[in-house]
């Protein structure tokens, strides 16, 4: 046994013990096994929480609790004036992490960066999310302007290409590891046993089990992370992960079941935050078939659903009704739109000035959970009964998950969508090109709507630089949304996050991820 | 004898060559690419698709495909997982240990208590405990797994606190995995309390996993000692004066026994179905939880290595069966 496994090991036994002892250890009980610790290969946030978040950084930050974006590894940034040319000054003095099975001998430099990025850009490899992004669309070249300043040159100009370098794809990787592995005909290992700049250093990972880290002591971050060691007992199963919060067997869990978060919140050894997500979930009418290619139409549709009783029965209250497509959390949230009312009668009469009558439809409900939907069957049948109040005959499909994404694209889809999304780099963007855009049309716009007067604004807000600005043209678009109801947009989901008194200074991160750099325990 | 297994194992090979085509075909007959599972709700761009398509192989005839895979086991390669990018083989045996543990003590679990009640249930055949244990095997064998682990780990974990509720040793103990079997691992690290500890996380998974096989086997040795109580032979050895215990214990249990194996073999293929659950509920490393996973993401070098082996492994199991009933009744091995 190597002697930091005996400190992890003295560590635990610290807290079993609860004696005040000079290491502390965290245990999270998490939902699920990572799919490895190279956090570029993947898009599930389950592998974020273990590899980008502990691990790994980025040039630039999401802060934690927040969408804003903070230095990283880059102390600073410049944006030439006409956006296309993006440099990143590096902090000095960053070290890698010094492992059992790795002893770096530089500290980060420019190097690093450009090869975090280029392996995407170049090689082959399921670099999924780096491509979700259009990153290869966008960046034309990477540069080295000298050991601490790296140059991106960008196809366009693109405001949320800064934000982008803070999701986890970007994590920066050793090039000297990288190396190292590549020479001794291990590439492999990059995603087996990491080595980053973050907060804390990989130790050991048992498979469905357990994975343990220790501290980085040459943390960048004076005084951080808090803890000395972190644990993560993977419990695929809720309510086990919830009596091992009781027992005192972790002290932080995510993703608890609806029914027992009102038990949790009168118990008095647990605490639970809880935060609006940042995700949107909705119906997509197919708005190129008749008669949901009529904005009235789809209108009366919207105003005939009962979001309450969605959120009461789908969501177990642990939902908030959505309005807009972006979540109230993000910047540009136009709290002005006002909502459909919820008025049977009067849908019932639009739809007959509009002269449709007998119209019967599809409703597609997904086969998995999702946090935007825990349960669209449930959801589905709750809005069949509603459109059948207004003489709407609804018939409710569904298909495997694969099929049911590839099939949703068609444009030719009968029938309304049930979907989702969760924000990846806190970017309006993210939401309104992405999901509603006329580029997305036959892809991720589910829609299939193509307004100009809309998308001109999302493209023109893409291009400015001033956050204010972009801000008032996000809400624009988010009226000419409302008029023109592509979708009926139900619900946001609330995130509770359960754990134990003495854990201090967490925050929920509206972008989804558990992040314990701050994270500390009473004695 | 000789004869015997040898002619067991060249079934062997008609059964291995049918595993391979089933769990090859079984995968890609569900629907669902795993390719946009990967993608999940940010897609995957039509260039892109086909990248990754040519990457996995997908482009080339199927009969290719089940060809290069069927090489590739006879050659001891079961590919590479898609998602984790590591060999299937590998991932296998870091988790195998795990299940076999649980499922070893599961099934001696069941032994252990369910022979001795099926044959005390059959002496005393229709009195108040034979009664109470048939209905406590029908309601275990009707209980759904999922709920029965639960209620335990509600029970005795939650409220009394005796056991932990999940896992297979405190996080307090850590050492390297010399066997993957942690009752052993645990003893050879010579760490104070980790063997308690890899015992008290074992008790509750394995009652539950215990539970169903425990009840077939109660009720199974309980009809065929009541089979066997009815012959001549039985009323002869009582007739001479043999003690009840020796009657029963040598004279009929022996006899008895054939069906009792025969139940206890095809228990393990019950015991891995169950495992599936029971890892999932008590966070237990091992191979259910994995092949589930790998099914959800269409992981297909996974599920279809991941089924052959444990097709294999209950085809071993099987044959040793098999070897019991020549070691038991040497009618059989000499056929």
């Amino acid at each position: 046994m190597s002697l930091k496994s005996t400190l992890t090991a003295a560590g635990v036994f610290a807290l079993l013990a609860g004696s005040a002892s000079a290491q502390s250890t965290l245990v999270y009980c998490s939902e699920g096994s990572p799919e490895g610790f190279d956090p570029a290969l993947y898009t599930s946030g389950t592998t974020f929480d273990a590899s980008s978040h502990p691990i790994y950084n980025r040039l630039v930050e999401f802060e934690t609790g927040s969408t804003n974006v903070i230095p990283g590894l880059a102390e600073s940034w410049e944006v030439s004036e006409d956006g296309t040319e993006v440099t990143f000054n590096l902090r000095e003095g960053v070290k890698f992490h010094t492992t059992d099975y790795f002893t770096p001998s530089r500290e980060l430099n420019a190097d690093d960066v450009i090869y975090s990025f280029m392996r995407q850009l170049e090689t082959e490899g399921s670099w999924e999310y780096f491509n979700a992004m259009s990153m290869p669309d966008l960046v034309e070249s990477i540069e080295k302007v000298d050991d601490m300043t790296v140059k991106f040159n960008l196809t366009r100009p693109e405001a949320p290409f800064i934000a982008n370098l803070a999701m986890d794809f970007a994590s920066i990787q050793s090039k000297e590891y990288a190396d190292a592995m590549e020479e001794a005909g291990t590439p492999e290992m990059l995603n087996q046993q990491p080595i980053g700049t973050g907060p804390f250093e990989f130790v050991a990972y048992q498979k469905d089990a357990v994975i343990r880290y220790a501290a980085n002591p040459d943390y960048w971050k004076e005084g951080l992370p808090k803890v000395d060691n972190l644990v993560f007992a993977i419990t695929p199963d809720a309510s086990v992960r919830y009596q091992k919060l009781q027992a005192g067997e972790c002290h932080v869990m995510p993703y608890p079941n609806p029914a027992d978060i009102q038990a949790m919140k009168d118990d008095e050894n647990i605490n639970v935050m809880e935060q609006e997500g940042l995700n949107v979930g909705y119906l997509a009418y197919n708005t190129q078939m008749a008669p949901f290619d009529n904005p009235k139409v789809r209108k009366a549709l919207n105003m005939a659903i009962d979001k309450q009783a969605i959120i009461d029965v789908v969501f177990q209250g642990s939902g908030s009704i959505a309005k807009n497509p972006i979540p109230p959390t993000m910047w540009s949230y136009n709290e002005a739109v006002e909502d459909d009312p919820f008025d049977p009668e009067a849908a019932q009469r639009m739809l007959e000035e509009e002269g449709v009558t007998d119209l019967s439809m599809k409703i597609w409900a997904m086969p998995v959970q999702r946090p935007y939907n825990p349960n669209a069957r449930r959801m589905a049948e709750l809005m069949q009964e509603d459109f059948s109040n207004i003489g709407v005959d609804v018939e409710i499909v569904s298909y495997e998950w694969g099929e049911y994404l590839d099939r949703s694209k068609a444009m030719d889809r009968d029938g309304a969508v049930l979907l989702g999304w969760t924000g990846d780099n806190g970017d309006p963007d993210n939401f309104l090109a992405v999901l509603l855009g006329c580029d997305a049309v036959g892809g991720s716009n589910r829609a299939q709507w193509c307004y100009e007067p809309f998308d001109d604004i999302v493209q023109e807000a893409k291009t400015l630089s001033s956050q204010e600005e972009r801000a008032e043209l996000y809400k624009e678009a988010q009226v000419i949304f409302k008029e023109q109801a592509p979708w009926a947009t139900i619900a946001h989901s609330v995130v509770f996050m359960p754990m134990r008194p003495e854990v201090e200074g967490y925050k929920v991160h509206p972008l989804g991820g558990h992040i314990f750099t701050e994270v500390g325990l009473a004695e | 004898m000789l004869r015997y297994l040898l002619s067991r194992l060249l079934t062997f090979v008609p059964t291995f060559i049918g595993v391979c085509i089933i769990s090859f075909a079984f995968i890609r007959v569900l629907p669902g690419d795993p390719i946009i599972v990967m993608a999940g709700e940010r897609g995957v761009s039509e260039e892109r698709y086909q990248e990754l398509y040519e990457q996995f192989g997908f482009d080339r005839p199927i009969v290719v495909q089940f060809w290069d895979y069927f090489t590739g086991v006879l050659q001891g390669d079961l590919g590479t997982s898609y998602v984790t990018k590591r060999p299937v083989w590998d991932e296998f045996f870091s988790l195998f240990p795990a299940t076999l543990e649980l499922s070893i003590c599961a099934i001696l679990l069941a032994i252990l208590l369910g022979i001795p009640a099926g044959v005390i249930a059959a002496v005393n055949r229709g009195k108040f405990f034979d009664r109470a244990l048939m209905s406590s095997a029908l309601v275990g064998y009707s209980m759904p797994i999922f709920w029965w682990a639960l209620l335990l780990i509600i029970v005795f974990s939650g409220n009394l606190g005796w056991t932990p509720v999940s896992g297979r040793i405190d996080l307090l103990y850590f050492f390297d995995a010399k066997t993957g079997f942690m009752l052993i691992d645990s003893l050879l690290s010579g760490q104070d309390g980790a063997f308690q500890s890899a015992v008290r996380h074992l008790i509750l998974p394995a009652i539950v996993l215990a539970t169903i096989p425990l009840a077939v086997i109660a009720r199974q040795t309980r009809s065929a000692m009541l089979e066997v109580l009815g012959e001549d032979y039985i009323r002869t050895a009582r007739a001479k004066g043999l003690a009840p215990m020796r009657v029963n214990g040598v004279h009929a249990l022996r006899n008895a026994m054939i069906p009792v194996i025969t139940v206890v073999g095809l228990s393990v293929g019950m015991l891995l179905a169950g495992a599936i659950l029971t890892e999932t509920i008590f966070s237990w490393p091992g191979i259910g939880k994995w092949m589930v996973d790998s099914i959800y993401r269409r992981d297909y070098p996974v599920v279809q290595g991941g089924l052959l082996l444990v097709a294999l492994l209950v085809m071993v199991v099987n044959l040793l069966v098999d070897l019991a009933y020549g070691l038991i009744n040497p009618k059989i091995r000499k056929r």
